[in-house]
């Protein structure tokens, strides 16, 4: 009960990040199942959401500027597939990771020029925002709902991919890019749709997260988006639940880690375990074997 | 083809900026430059933007100078070292390359570190104005500065928290690589370990947002006191968790926290913040309420100036010293009778200015003479700055 | 054939010599602190990292993000053995002075730098090299991470000085050291890449099962390009410590990874003199050419000019980067080379083109 009892924060807080975390490997491993690329700028994606949502709500209750400014980011994930991705289909696979960082960069110095470098403070969301106090430990609602947000928003997501039309040609993409195409799957609104619900749950994502952690600067959305990265390479990169698990694992020993006093290497802690799991399980957790073609 | 037209094009708009670069001389009077070397983004953009406005508010109040008989227009060039230690250096030599007399700034020490020997290999004297790590001006000739020391921060802030609060355990967090906080925090260690408390000390590394472990550390490790010297970025949302979690002991930092952006974290909340600063508010002094006064108007009027203080005319003491330093500078230019960075170089150890902020002189060192700090906390019910006492070493 | 190689050599030599007259008489001519030297010094510094790059992204096809790390251990390397003794109390301010009591000369240090990169990556490499592609760039950009973090780390304060600044070493004046510091390393690179290995390289970059059933050992060929890429990313490193007269962890980040790599992809990868050109065109619109778009006080006679205010500059060179990345895909120089040899050809090309053209008429 004692060690229990000293780590439950810790607990509490590593849950609550790889929930939010794992919202954003959804977004990374769906992408990268498809298009084999990792997408640099969706990290960057998530700290526009919470930057949209600090400017509408100046002007808007939360309980439209939320919603709005989760909308408004599906459609920047869409928008900037459109621009920075799409007329890369058919370059070398570099170039389109290129373009990944340099669409990063623009969207970092854009939130640089709007804030004035300045860090913006996300609003109190009234209810998820309070202080509540668990075993002794006190924590903001937050914390405890992310779990659950996420569980329940993974669950849609699975369902949507197994059952409906969308979701079997998400996966047919997947297996065999150009069969799919072949066989007549829209393969630039399939790769649209991944863009959009990546973004949608990366916003919900930031909407958990920066209610937790009020601060939102350009670089913000940096170091969640490689870990969430590493998150999903970790459980097998194109797997939904290999990301999820793999985000909680990383959320919980980065804020143990931390318990133990070991603040400078809570970062790096994260690419150990990315190299050892690289190392030993070279497809991650759950993730399909794949061998080279002469 | 393509090709050709695309490096044409290159050379036409370089060709272009090149000009644009070299077209702004005013008329009229002569013109002196001085540099404001502030961050206007990063970690301490804040802070940087008020230290700033304080300088600019000067220049408005007094744009001229008499140099040698001669008036001289005061021109500020600002460029913005973006809180970064590699962007310093470029951020000096762009300072240097416009032909700046003297150079002002900057806030936070790392930077002013990193840029020092730029500025000396160019001749260019810099007066520091909130830098507050011993390292800036130690073994620069080309390095003064108006604010007091970390070693004497760090003892008065340990002194402090063993006087007022009784304190026998401290945690003390600082960011990684940041000398400011770093700096502060190991001069309040051997500080407070010598008047006999212990102290838990811990580094975040840059980036972080999520402060839960470090609140809840200090809270597991039984201290008494919170010591966090940090940036204003990081200090609000190190109060945040604070309230989160319940913090009850009381948090203590140095001259960066004394900003309305603590203020407004802190307001509302049952956080207990001290800081020590150079400048309280509220004297009667007619020099202090003519600037308190009239940096209100000139925010009211302003309302750039305004975003920059951060929304609202709560005066922060780096304004304070911003405009101090303005002033500063204008002695040194009066007294060397030149816009030559060397003459001014050879008078600066001499020059004394009366300012808002105390006696201005220059120790053998180049570091101000200053024997207080004042100690002020925050009002959570009306978000205000309570004066507290002044604080000296024994 | 024999006699024209000798006449190419000869004009190159000219030209390189030229060039660096040039540099010193402009030197005297201009003032020190004209923004034209910083871009000097700090194009031919990245100049050298991105040719090193290049050397695994685009000749040998390894795709690698782990470039900071290795400036990251260069830089330190040349910083803490080359601090006088004298200053090292003042440096190390709270590690007592710190476990090294001796300094070693600049050029030893040097070259010691891109020794221990070298060290650090053959190590490294062991297992990552394993890895394909993407897996391989993730790895290894969390291998620079782990390294910043370990540099930072206080209990190893009296060798790093925590996560302070080193500062206080030899740095150089003039903007002809780095020059030739990089042109040299550079030049070594290239011979590389034009020998028997540097042909194994590409033939790996090219098909790697082709590649194994033609007898290039596939490891030992990796590591090599693994090893002495990051030998001259740590000399890069070591440069750049003198060039920004301090040193810390902190500022070599993965950002820093991102930047070198589209310095790579704008010159083109695979071409040397495309990474080299990049590298100061970089420099020059991030440091200097674009600045005035940050000053908001801007007037073209009484029109105020809109948007124009601190971080404009940056938007506008994101947005000229996306440009080079989306329309010009194979950067400015493909995968060709600008060479004396090359020139010479065209021009002959050139000619025997206008001959004909006199003929048929």
């Amino acid at each position: 009960m004692g060690f229990f009892q000293t780590n439950l924060p810790y607990l509490l807080a590593g849950i609550s990040t790889g929930g939010q975390y794992a919202l954003i490997a959804i977004g990374y491993t769906m992408v990268y199942g498809i298009l084999r690329l990792i997408n640099f700028a969706h990290g960057d994606v998530f700290m526009c959401a919470a930057l949209m949502v600090i400017y509408s709500s100046s002007y808007l209750p939360l309980y439209i500027s939320i919603p709005i400014a989760i909308v408004a980011t599906g459609l920047l994930g869409f928008a900037i597939e459109r621009v920075a991705y799409k007329p890369l289909r058919t370059a070398p696979r570099m170039s389109a990771m290129i373009s990944a960082i340099g669409m990063s960069y623009l969207i970092q110095n854009l939130a640089l020029y709007v804030t004035g470098g300045l860090t913006k403070y996300y609003p109190p969301v009234p209810f998820i925002s309070d202080s509540i106090e668990i075993f002794g430990a006190m924590t903001k609602r937050v914390t405890v709902i992310t779990p659950f947000v996420t569980l329940f928003l993974i669950i849609v997501l699975v369902s949507i991919i197994k059952y409906t039309k969308i979701g079997i040609a998400m996966r047919a993409v997947s297996r065999d890019f150009e069969t799919a195409q072949l066989m007549g799957v829209k393969i630039n609104s399939v790769i649209s749709a991944t863009f959009v619900i990546g973004s949608l749950l990366a916003a919900i994502g930031s909407s958990l997260f920066f209610s937790n952690y009020t601060g939102v600067t350009p670089t913000v959305g940096g170091m969640p988006g490689l870990k969430a990265f590493v998150a999903a390479v970790f459980g097998g990169i194109g797997s939904i639940p290999g990301a999820v698990i793999g985000a909680f694992i990383i959320g919980i020993c980065e804020n143990l880690i931390k318990g133990m006093g070991l603040t400078t290497f809570s970062d790096a802690f994260t690419f150990v375990l990315l190299i050892v799991v690289l190392m030993f399980m070279p497809t991650g957790l759950f993730g399909e074997k794949a061998t080279d073609k002469v | 083809m393509k090709k050709t037209i695309a490096i044409l094009a290159v050379l036409f708009v370089s060709a272009a900026l090149v000009f644009a670069g070299g077209s702004s001389e005013a008329k009229g009077n002569k013109v002196v430059k001085i540099g404001v070397y502030e961050p206007a983004s990063g970690d301490n953009g804040a802070g940087g933007k008020q230290e700033t406005l304080g300088i600019q508010y000067a220049n408005s109040v007094t744009p001229t100078v008499n140099i040698g008989g001669t008036e001289y227009d005061v021109q500020l060039v600002i460029v913005d070292n973006e809180s970064s230690n590699d962007k310093a250096v470029t951020a000096a030599s762009e300072l240097v390359s416009k032909g700046v007399s003297l150079v002002l700034g900057s806030y936070g020490s790392g930077v002013s570190i990193a840029a020092g020997d730029t500025f000396a290999s160019a001749q260019v004297p810099a007066i520091g104005v909130t830098c507050t790590n011993p390292q800036v001006t130690l073994g620069n000739d080309w390095y003064y500065r108006i604010c007091f020391l970390d070693p004497f921060q760090g003892t008065v802030l340990a002194n402090y928290a063993k006087d007022a609060f009784g304190a026998k355990k401290a945690y003390a967090l600082a960011k990684l690589g940041d000398d400011y906080s770093v700096g502060l925090c190991n001069y309040f260690i051997k500080a407070f370990e010598s008047l006999g408390g212990q102290v838990v000390y811990e580094t975040f590394p840059e980036g972080t947002s999520d402060f839960a472990a470090y609140v809840a550390n200090a809270k597991k490790s039984g201290c008494d006191v919170f010591f966090s010297p940090v940036s204003i970025e990081a200090a609000a949302l190190i109060i945040e968790q604070a309230n989160t979690q319940g913090l009850t002991m009381p948090i203590l930092a140095g001259d960066t926290w004394d900003s309305n952006v603590v203020l407004g974290a802190a307001k509302g909340t049952k956080v207990s913040v001290s800081v020590t600063t150079f400048f309280v508010e509220g004297s009667k002094d007619p020099q202090i309420t003519a600037f308190v006064d009239g940096l209100k108007n000139y925010l009211a009027s302003n309302a750039t100036a305004m975003t920059n203080n951060g929304g609202n005319d709560e005066i922060a003491a780096v304004t304070a010293m911003g405009f101090d330093a303005y002033y500063t500078a204008l002695e040194a230019l009066k007294k060397a009778g030149s816009t030559k960075g060397a003459d001014i170089q050879k008078v600066l150890p001499g020059v004394t200015y009366k300012g808002v902020s105390g006696d201005i002189a220059f120790d053998a060192n180049g570091d101000a003479v200053r024997t207080v700090a004042y100690v002020k906390s925050v009002d959570n019910a009306t978000g205000k700055w309570q004066f507290v006492s002044v604080q000296s070493v024994k | 054939m024999e006699k024209e190689k000798k006449k190419d050599l000869i004009f190159s030599l000219a030209v390189i010599a030229f060039v660096f007259v040039a540099v010193v008489v402009l030197e005297n001519i201009l003032p020190r602190t004209s923004m034209l030297f910083t871009v000097l010094k700090k194009g031919s510094i990245y100049a050298l990292v991105a040719v090193s790059m290049n050397l695994l992204n685009g000749f040998t096809g390894l795709f690698s993000l782990g470039q900071a790390g290795f400036m990251l251990l260069g830089a330190y390397t040349y910083a803490v053995f080359t601090i006088p003794v004298s200053q090292r109390a003042a440096v190390y301010q709270y590690f007592d002075g710190g476990i090294i009591q001796f300094s070693l000369p600049v050029f030893v240090a040097i070259i010691l730098a891109g020794l221990v990169a070298a060290f650090f990556a053959y190590l490294i490499g062991l297992p990552v090299l394993k890895l394909k592609s993407d897996y391989l760039a993730i790895a290894t950009l969390g291998f620079a991470e782990i390294i910043r973090a370990l540099f930072q780390w206080d209990k190893l304060g009296g060798l790093t000085n925590g996560s302070n600044l080193l500062r206080r070493f030899p740095v150089f004046k003039s903007s002809v050291f780095p020059l030739a510091v990089s042109g040299i390393c550079i030049a070594v690179i290239v011979m590389l890449i034009n020998s028997t290995y540097g042909r194994a390289f590409k033939a790996i970059r090219d098909d790697e099962v082709a590649a194994e059933a033609m007898g290039i050992n596939l490891a030992h060929h990796k590591r090599m390009a693994f090893t002495i890429s990051s030998f001259f990313a740590g000399i890069s490193g070591a440069l750049l410590a003198m060039f920004q007269t301090t040193v810390q962890a902190a500022q070599f980040k993965s950002a820093m990874t991102y930047e070198i790599l589209l310095i790579v992809v704008i010159g083109g990868i695979g071409s040397v003199s495309g990474s080299v050109i990049s590298s100061f065109l970089f420099i020059a619109c991030s440091e200097w050419w674009l600045r005035f778009l940050d000053n908001a006080d801007t007037y073209i006679g009484a029109f105020h000019v809109p948007l124009l205010r601190p971080g404009f500059r940056k938007v506008v060179f994101s947005v000229v980067i996306m440009a080079i990345v989306l329309l010009y895909q194979r950067g400015i120089m493909g995968d060709s080379e600008i060479s004396v040899a090359g020139i010479r050809k065209k021009l002959a090309a050139r000619k025997a083109a206008a001959a004909e053209k006199k003929v048929s008429k």
